[in-house]
């Protein structure tokens, strides 16, 4: 635990130590308010929730994620410093929790700092403000298992924008397996239980509950399982890459 | 202690390391030689645990190194090739990272962090950056965080690689200091190195180990060892240097003019050499005792294994 902790807290000023982590950040408060008032139609909808704002956060992750995930392991074995934290006695799924934790922290604080949004939805009416916390859970738990993807897509390769674009395919096809264009196309010929299993994998179909404040016992674990998952896929991937 | 056995590793096809037997021992301080590419740093991977071995087993105080590999990790300091570290943060960050990962804290932490400064010299750099340090001071700050816990064992890849000649000779008293009841295990294609630090020697090459004994019996493999070279200062009949007791060949180089007389194997010639230069009175201006050719020595045990 004390290992994980140690790790955590390097990896985290890592991230504010380059600019990282503050760029991240103010993309993310920059596109999320623009897809909210813009593209979701914020004031149009003349509702008091955040609706507009929680529906954009998968295809906003999409991109985003991956350009804080990617550098994780990639750097690390490009400079060679894995040799150095491999040969110090703490484990390698230490060491993955602790990348991963840190990761995860900047993707709740840039989340925490959309709070003005919250407070203008506050002051215009009276929202369900269990439900905006509902949704604000799942958009970080949804977050985490894009994190886990990206992660593990940094553990294949040394060259961080391989591991940024095999990062989005990745997650890309685990957003749109729930989508209209990809379902269409197995409706038809397909079997209802291949279509149902299809769009189980989206984050979308997971995600779209949340975003409306349900949190379901089966969404919550297919998030959790999701990143563990990955997680898992990328501390095995970098045991063997670990070297080369 | 440690104790190699059998140890071999491959990458796919390409062997890296075969068949590698050996014990280091306490006070061992181990000079490991060899090509690029002949696997030292390969079985200096496997000692500290990075690599998992094809083949053989690792022991080290009676450990095995597959079963133990955390509580071995802990009682080596190692200085990985290139000597990589977090470049974006400072000095006292990095260590003071590392040794809570370690396992330091409070007082302890701090005592040791100033301790390892002060004897690496890093006072200058504490706050700076890693990445915007000169190469001898990345590798300095990699040899303060191999040496931040006083580990039982020493592993150091290229410690001395890209530092100036005082930095160089200041490592190196460092790692005789160190050594004294320690093992050290330092690689490097710097033969000298070796006969200034080191009481052991081991040359792998092609992933084998082709010699292993004291820098001293590499010397003496050199048909230079305890030769004697002389220079005159203007012509004279030389043809009786080669008629000496002892005297095994003669040879001249033509270039500069110095002449070496090799002895048979075990003698010393030094004595008849000067009685005869005096019986002679030859113009002699200069004269030394070769202390053998280690960059022979070494072209000769590694070019007969490719």
């Amino acid at each position: 635990m004390a290992h994980i902790f140690i790790l955590f807290k390097r990896e985290f000023a890592g991230y504010f130590a380059s600019p990282v982590a503050y760029v991240f950040i103010g993309i993310f408060l920059v596109l999320s308010s623009v897809f909210a008032f813009f593209i979701g139609g914020f004031y149009e909808r003349g509702q008091a929730d955040l609706l507009a704002f929680f529906n954009f956060h998968p295809w906003l992750y999409l991109f985003l994620v991956p350009a804080i995930a990617m550098r994780s392991w990639a750097e690390e074995r490009k400079s060679g410093s894995i040799e150095l934290l491999m040969t110090l006695p703490v484990s390698t799924w230490q060491v993955t929790l602790g990348k991963f934790l840190a990761a995860w922290s900047v993707l709740g604080l840039a989340l925490i700092l959309t709070f003005p949004l919250w407070l203008t939805v506050n002051y215009l009416g009276e929202p369900d403000n269990g439900i905006i916390v509902a949704a604000y859970l799942g958009s970080w738990l949804m977050a985490g298992a894009f994190l886990a993807i990206g992660m593990c897509m940094s553990a294949l390769s040394k060259n961080q924008i391989i591991a940024f674009i095999l990062a989005i395919v990745v997650c890309f096809l685990f957003v749109v397996s729930g989508s209209s264009i990809v379902l269409d196309s197995f409706k038809g010929w397909a079997p209802s239980l291949l279509l149902d299993t299809v769009a189980s994998f989206s984050f979308l179909t997971h995600f779209e509950a949340m975003a409306k404040g349900v949190i379901a016992l089966n969404d919550l674990g297919y998030f959790f399982l999701v990143t563990v998952a990955w997680l898992y896929a990328g501390l095995l991937i970098i045991e063997q890459k670990k070297a080369d | 202690m440690i104790s190699v056995k059998n140890l071999s590793k491959s990458f796919g096809h390409f062997s890296a390391v075969e068949d590698l037997n050996f014990d280091v021992k306490p006070g061992d301080i181990v000079g490991f030689l060899g090509p690029n590419g002949a696997g030292k740093s390969t079985t200096m991977k496997m000692l500290t645990g990075f690599l998992q071995p094809t083949h053989g087993s690792i022991e080290i105080f009676d450990m095995s190194i597959a079963q133990h590999t955390k509580d071995i990790q802990e009682r080596i300091g190692y200085l990985p090739e290139g000597a990589p570290a977090y470049g974006d943060m400072t000095t006292y960050q990095f260590l003071k990272f590392i040794a809570e990962v370690r396992g330091f804290r409070g007082k302890d932490k701090e005592q040791r962090i100033r301790n390892v400064i002060e004897k690496i010299e890093l006072q200058d750099v504490v706050n700076r950056p890693i990445e915007n340090l000169s190469k001898g001071f990345k590798r300095r700050v990699g040899l303060a965080q191999a040496l931040i816990h006083d580990p039982d064992i020493l592993i150091l890849d290229e410690p001395t690689d890209g530092l100036d000649p005082n930095q160089k000779h200041q490592v190196r008293e460092l790692i005789t200091q160190l050594a004294q009841d320690k093992i050290v295990i330092i690689s490097t294609h710097i033969l000298e190195e070796v006969t200034a630090v080191c009481n052991r020697v081991m040359i792998i090459a092609k992933g084998k180990l082709l010699f292993d004994d004291t820098p001293l019996r590499l010397q003496q493999r050199s048909r230079y060892y305890q030769a004697v070279t002389i220079h005159l200062s203007y012509l004279a009949d030389i043809s009786g240097l080669a008629e000496l007791e002892g005297v095994a060949e003669m040879e001249v180089e033509q270039k500069t003019g110095h002449v070496t007389l090799f002895p048979e194997p075990g003698q010393h010639i030094l004595h008849e050499v000067t009685a005869h230069v005096q019986r002679a009175k030859l113009p002699v201006d200069t004269l030394f005792i070769e202390q053998g050719r280690l960059d022979q020595v070494f072209r000769d045990l590694t070019t007969e294994v490719a």
